[in-house]
This record gives structure tokens, C-alpha cells and sequence, in this order.
């Protein structure tokens, strides 16, 4: 998802009798579906686990930012390029609410931005794909942000308070991202031949990488059953992206697009959709860098950290002397 | 010393007549400048008419360790609320 790939302990969920008092009783919080606040004790496999997961989480939003920040300035009407605008604007705030979260677990921001700068940290691979077309535009909110939707419903019931209030902020403005979303593709699948060529080609191009999301099947993953175990991950992979296909198949027959897959196929059996699973091979691969956009969305993020650093440096100074001048807000 | 912003909490009045809410925090130079971030971050749907914003290391709170010494005590006196007593239904609206 947004948090693809996130590394617990590695070492297989604890039994009862494995764990100290602190962990049993520390366990039992969770079970109860107490939230964890930031000053209770908690185990450091938990707090490294989360700092992964909204630092990852939270790059994805910043750079999530670039592939739509791209058309803002050619958006066909003023209306798109507001509404736009405005999406943006809201994915920077997902961006500083999910920092804020890492932050109460004792990281710093700066920590974290020199992290995603030297790819320690990563970010969902989604947004390491072009977006050629204003269509594009139509199956991010559509797509992408309908895939991120159906990760972070769930999150808001995790088990780590900030994060999930943090959550909780978020979703009530995604509904608002997809729908823009759809609202674009409709104009497109129903406009002249070429617009709904446009709609189809970006159809095509982002079902895989919206499906690579989710990441790969987790079955069998000790670090997805210990973040289970902890309430930072509550449903698999596979189950989310189930979820995905059964939902989004009728919206593309909806718009009278075709979803770029043979094998897809209703299974009345399950009650949902059989499909072919993404290249994990290619989802790897843009994991690991090399992507179609990997090196342009790093350098872009590079670039705003390196320009923006005056501006940093000298209102950080001149706060400073306001404060020892005793200046107080107004 | 950090080069970071210092941390800001920000609390947000919804609507006239309730009290300020915590909704967030945002680094921020100065006061000032917290305020108005706090505007772009927390009220961009109508969410309040009024911001607070607070450095965070100004705040004093409870440590986790203290909730059974400061809050249980409060479990027991049940006579401090109104259902403790029984009126007759005789004596009216009470
Ligand atoms: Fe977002
Ligand atoms: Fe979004």
C-alpha cells in the first residue's frame, strides 16, 4: 500500500509465554483494542515497525504529490485546476499529519526526510510512474487514491493512537480525491472518440501498478503476522486487494472502459473477481529504484530540500531573535 | 541544538460556543507563522473559527505511570453523581 513493504522484527510472532510481563501486559492493551499513546511503554520492535510504516506512509503522500502536481499548470479549465489544486494541497496535509505521528514516536522530520533522500526509506511505487495525459489525472484520484482508500479505512482502528487519528483525518478527505477522480474519467470515456482513447490508455496503464499496491501476497510473511499481531496492519494483502477488483470492475463497466486483463473473470463461488496478479518482478524492481520515475521523483524531492534550505535556516534564526527579544506571537 | 522548526500543538474552537479541540501539530518558526499554517493544515473545509497554537515543550502532562494514583480514586465516590440518589417519582422533575 502506501506502506508496501514494511519489515517488522523478522522474528515470527512472540508466544505468550516468550514474552516479559511488560509485553504480555503490553499485548493485552492491544487485544483489548486499547490505543497505545505515545508515552506508554511499548516494545522497541513495535516503535521501529511503526516509524517504518507512517514514514513510508507519509513520503508517499509528499512525493505522491509530483505525478499530479505535474498537470496543475495544465489543467483544461480553471474549475480542474483548482480542484487539483486543491487535492494536492490536501496530500501535503496527509503528508505532515502522518509526520507528526512518526514524530511522537521519537524520530525526528528531518531524520526521516534524509532517509527517503538517500532511499533508505521508501515510498509506495505507485508514484514512481509517469502521468502523460490529463486522463492520468481521471485514474490517479480514481485509481490510486481508491486503492489508498481501501488501506486506510481499516488504519483507523490501528492500534497506535496518533496514527490512527491521523487516519481517521485523512479518510474523511480521500472521498473527495477519488470522486474528482471518477468525475474526470466520466467527462473523458464520454467525451470525443480521442478523450475516451485517453481514458482507456490511462486504464491501462495504471490497473497493474494501482493492483502492485497493495504489495505482494503476505500469507506466509512473519513481519505481516507480527504487525497484525500489533494492530498496525489489519487485513492482507491479498484481502485488500480482493476488495480493489470486486469494487472498481463495475465502475470501469460503469464508464464503458475495459479493464486490461483476459483473465479477468466474475467466480461465483468466491462472490468476486478472478484476475491475473501484477508483475511482482517489475514491482521490485521500481522498489529497488528503477522505475520509470524513480531518480526524477528523488531529485525533484532533493531539489525543494536543497532550494528551500535558506528559507528554513533564516526564519528558524529570525524566530529566534523575536523570541530573545521577548516578541511574543502578536 | 536542532536546526528543526520548533513543534507546535494546534487546538481549533469548531464552532462558536465550544471549546478549542487539540487537531494537530506543524513545525513553525514562530508563533505567528504557526497560526497561519495551522489556517492552511486544520481549516480547510470550514473545521473553525478560532486557532490556538502552543509550543509543544511549554505543555505539562501526566506521565502514563500516574493514571491509577490521579484518576482511580475519582471510581469510588459514586455519591458525586446524580444517579447515586434515589427521589421518589412523587417529588417531580429534580
Ligand atoms: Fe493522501
Ligand atoms: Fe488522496
Amino acid at each position: 500500500m502506501y506502506a508496501q513493504m514494511v519489515k517488522s522484527t523478522g522474528r515470527g510472532v512472540k508466544s505468550p509465554e516468550e514474552m516479559t510481563p511488560e509485553e504480555r501486559a503490553f499485548q493485552a492493551r492491544i487485544d483489548a483494542d486499547e490505543k497505545i499513546e505515545p508515552r506508554d511503554w511499548m516494545p522497541d520492535g513495535y516503535r521501529k515497525n511503526l516509524i517504518r510504516q507512517i514514514g513510508q506512509h507519509a513520503h508517499s503522500e509528499i512525493v505522491g504529490q509530483l505525478p499530479e502536481g505535474n498537470w496543475i499548470t495544465r489543467a483544461p479549465t480553471l474549475e480542474r485546476k483548482m480542484i487539483l489544486l486543491a487535492k494536492v494541497q490536501d496530500e501535503a496535509g496527509h503528508g505532515l499529519y502522518l509526520y507528526a505521528a512518526a514524530e511522537t514516536l521519537g524520530v525526528s522530520r528531518d531524520a526521516m526526510t534524509e532517509d527517503l533522500l538517500s532511499g533508505r526509506m521508501k515510498y509506495s511505487s505507485i508514484f514512481n510512474y509517469p502521468t502523460l495525459t490529463w486522463a492520468d489525472m481521471g485514474a490517479v484520484g480514481w485509481l490510486v487514491d481508491g486503492a489508498a482508500i481501501m488501506n486506510q479505512v481499516p488504519l483507523q482502528r490501528t492500534s497506535y493512537g496518533p496514527y490512527a487519528r491521523a487516519m481517521v483525518r485523512i479518510c474523511k478527505e480521500e472521498s473527495f480525491h477519488q470522486r474528482q477522480g471518477f468525475d474526470i474519467m466520466m467527462k473523458m470515456a464520454q467525451g470525443s472518440p480521442a478523450q475516451k482513447r485517453m481514458a482507456q490508455d490511462a486504464l491501462n496503464r495504471f490497473w497493474y501498478p494501482s493492483l502492485m499496491m497493495f504489495g505482494p501476497s503476505d500469507a506466509t510473511s512473519v513481519h505481516s503476522a507480527q504487525s497484525m499481531a500489533w494492530r498496525i496492519k489489519i487485513n492482507s494483502n491479498d484481502e485488500l486487494r480482493q476488495k480493489f477488483v470486486d469494487q472498481t470492475v463495475p465502475q470501469a463497466e460503469y464508464l464503458g472502459l475495459t479493464v486490461p486483463d483476459d483473465g479477468l473473470a466474475w467466480n461465483a463461488e468466491k462472490g468476486g473477481y478472478d484476475f491475473t496478479e501484477p508483475d511482482w518482478e517489475e514491482f521490485f524492481a521500481v522498489l529497488k529504484g528503477d522505475g520509470p520515475c524513480n531518480a526524477e521523483r528523488l531529485q525533484a524531492r532533493q531539489k525543494a530540500w536543497d532550494d528551500g534550505a535558506w528559507v528554513r535556516e533564516g526564519l528558524l534564526a529570525h524566530g529566534r531573535k523575536r523570541r530573545a527579544a521577548g516578541i511574543a506571537a502578536q | 541544538m536542532s536546526d528543526e522548526w520548533p513543534l507546535w500543538e494546534v487546538f481549533v474552537r469548531g464552532r462558536h460556543g465550544l471549546s478549542h479541540r487539540h487537531v494537530g501539530s506543524l513545525h513553525a518558526p514562530d508563533a505567528e507563522t504557526a497560526i497561519r499554517n495551522g489556517r492552511d493544515v486544520y481549516t480547510r473545509r470550514n473545521e473553525g473559527v478560532s486557532i490556538w497554537v502552543v509550543e509543544a515543550r511549554h505543555i505539562s502532562a501526566t506521565a502514563p505511570g500516574d493514571k491509577g494514583p490521579l484518576f482511580e480514586p475519582s471510581e469510588d465516590k459514586v455519591y458525586r453523581h446524580p444517579s447515586f440518589y434515589d427521589i421518589p417519582d412523587d417529588v417531580g422533575q429534580m
